[in-house]
């Protein structure tokens, strides 16, 4: 393959600086006060969250299905109306931050048998505003091309994305997050569905991205992913059960709270290596 | 050599045939790029409804002895915002808001039609399409909402794919999605009335469908779809029209059939591609 310095470029320009007051090592990118949501008719899918994401952290959200982690997403970027609370993004309200925040969606809603090729999608992420007759710039092409670089999918830019295997798919839906140049990332059960290998290459791009002053929140059901990768975990039930440093947060007795059953009680090390032993799917419960 | 060109060009020594033709040109580049969309959203449904929806608007400007095509706009805009507001005050899913609205609208352009007590051939060219009954003015309205509707889907294609394609995220980098979903409607109406006097009510909805599906068998990229859906219109359009003028039948169904039979060859076509390694695959394969 040809030699091309656009597609190996290690860095997403970012257009837009951010004020300095956000943009240090320990501002919060993301902080969400009493946020409660739902559906009408339901009682509220989440109540009273309250929580914060540093610029510069990977911080995983976990919680068992149903634990209303899409719903808090959802909600922080006002595609659900919360009905009490609210979340601020580098100090303003999200929809005031739009250009500083990417979301990478859970990989079942998005329509893979959409006419559209692997690049036209990382393209969307470089969305700004409504101009008529937009075309894409050169740099928007430069963006897009190096978070395929990053996510290994170059070579796949021009395929149709219908063609591509479900980590590919986590993956461009990860470039176009990616290619977006935020510096608040909110990405949806990113590692569901992959064998251990193709999870480890995704922790490391998030590692890169949080080590260039990145703020990443991660909602998994996957407890191996937080258990060692994660700076912060935030254990979500419809509440916050617990929250704080991966190391202090990720007990037996918060699991079993959030999880709502009886987790293997093995020492932290051993809990981690079975954890992280490949096949192993994630929390084991032990009835 | 001269059979062929006297087959081909003869017809178009008519006024009302070189008319024919023209509207079924603005036709099949409107259905292209509206259908294209209305194939990959999986809304063939809202198109048949809508295509139904404007027998109200017929009717009622037919027996006010108004404009008959701008009823059918009004009706068919009516019942695109009606689906969209029905869905999200009632909560009903999408399939649910256009089944009410299709019936109630069609039943109401049959009530009014109840009403008229003679035999009314001018309205019946609407349901069953009167391709050589178009006149000048037919054809200057068709161009202008066409032109409008181009200019729109122009200035605002990245939208309306991103829409399409991914709603929720395209709501999060601030696309106004509601708006854009709205306007889908209103384009499928607006492409309806276009084809509306040439094809008839009751198959205005194959010019969306078909040559958009054909094109999607052959490409799997958005633009291209778009381009070869026009292309295969305007060659089933064509097609139609000269076996309706050859063998004296009616144009509307022979021009949907045309397209039929192009979709069967675009089935065929994939099928032998699909033996046929692609380029691409057979190097990844190596």
């Amino acid at each position: 393959m040809a030699h091309d310095p656009v597609a190996t470029a290690a860095h997403v320009p970012a257009r837009e600086p951010l004020a300095p007051e956000h943009e240090h090592l320990g501002a919060i990118a993301l902080e969400v006060r009493h946020l409660a949501a739902g559906y009408p008719g339901f009682p509220p899918a989440i109540e009273d969250i309250n929580l914060r994401v540093p610029v510069g952290e990977l911080v995983g959200l976990i919680g068992p299905n149903g634990a209303g982690k899409s719903t808090l997403f959802k909600a922080i970027l006002g595609l659900v109306h919360p009905s009490a609370g609210e979340a601020l993004a580098f100090g303003v309200p999200v929809r005031e931050a739009r250009e500083r925040i990417a979301y990478m969606p859970q990989v079942e809603e998005v329509d893979w048998d959409f006419p559209v090729s692997v690049l036209d999608v990382v393209l969307m992420g470089r969305y700004r505003a409504f101009r008529p007759f937009q075309r894409w710039t050169r740099d928007d092409h430069e963006a897009a091309m190096a978070a395929l670089e990053r996510t290994q999918l170059a070579q796949f830019a021009q395929r149709q994305v219908g063609q591509l295997s479900g980590g590919q798919r986590r993956r461009v839906l990860m470039a176009r997050a990616i290619a977006r140049g935020a510096r608040l990332l909110l990405l949806d059960e990113p590692f569901a569905g992959l064998d251990a290998a193709v999870q480890h290459d995704l922790v490391e791009i998030l590692d890169g991205l949080a080590a260039e002053g990145k703020a990443i929140l991660v909602a998994t059901h996957d407890l191996s992913c937080v258990a060692n990768s994660c700076d912060e975990a935030i254990c979500l039930n419809r509440r916050v059960i617990a929250a704080g440093p991966s190391a202090e947060v990720l007990t037996a007795e918060v699991l079993t709270t959030t999880f709502q059953r009886h987790l293997l009680t093995v020492p932290r090390t051993d809990l981690m290596q079975f954890v992280s032993s490949p096949g192993t799917a994630g929390v084991g419960g032990e009835d | 050599m001269d059979a062929i060109a006297t087959w081909l060009f003869e017809p178009y020594e008519f006024e009302f045939m070189r008319r024919a033709l023209l509207v079924l040109a603005i036709t099949s580049v409107v259905g292209g790029v509206v259908g294209t969309f209305v194939v990959h959203k999986g809304m063939a449904f809202s198109g048949d409804a809508l295509a139904h929806s404007t027998l109200a608007g017929v009717s009622i400007a037919f027996v006010a002895g108004m404009n008959v095509s701008i009823g059918a706009l009004v009706a068919a805009i009516i019942t695109a915002l009606g689906i969209s507001w029905t869905r999200e005050r009632a909560r009903v899913s999408y399939d649910t808001a256009i089944g009410i609205l299709f019936v109630a609208m069609f039943s109401l352009g049959v009530l009014v039609i109840s009403t008229r007590t003679t035999y009314t051939p001018d309205l019946f060219s609407f349901v069953f399409g009167d391709i050589l009954g178009v006149s000048r003015s037919d054809v200057i309205a068709a161009a202008i909402l066409a032109a409008g509707l181009l200019l729109f889907v122009g200035a605002c294609y990245r939208q309306l794919l991103f829409v399409a394609f991914d709603p929720a995220m395209a709501r999060t980098v601030g696309v106004p999605a509601r708006f854009f979903e709205y306007a889908l409607l209103v384009m499928i109406a607006v492409a309806v009335v276009v084809a509306l006097k040439a094809i008839g009510i009751v198959l205005v909805n194959a010019m969306l469908i078909i040559p958009a599906a054909t094109a999607s068998l052959v490409s799997s990229r958005f633009q291209r779809i778009m381009g070869l859906a026009i292309v295969l219109a305007f060659i089933a359009s064509v097609s139609g029209l000269h076996l309706s003028y050859h063998a004296g039948v009616a144009a509307s169904p022979a021009i949907v059939l045309s397209g039929c039979t192009l979709f069967l060859g675009g089935l065929g076509w994939r099928r032998w591609r699909g033996r046929t390694p692609r380029p691409a695959e057979a190097r990844a394969a190596a």
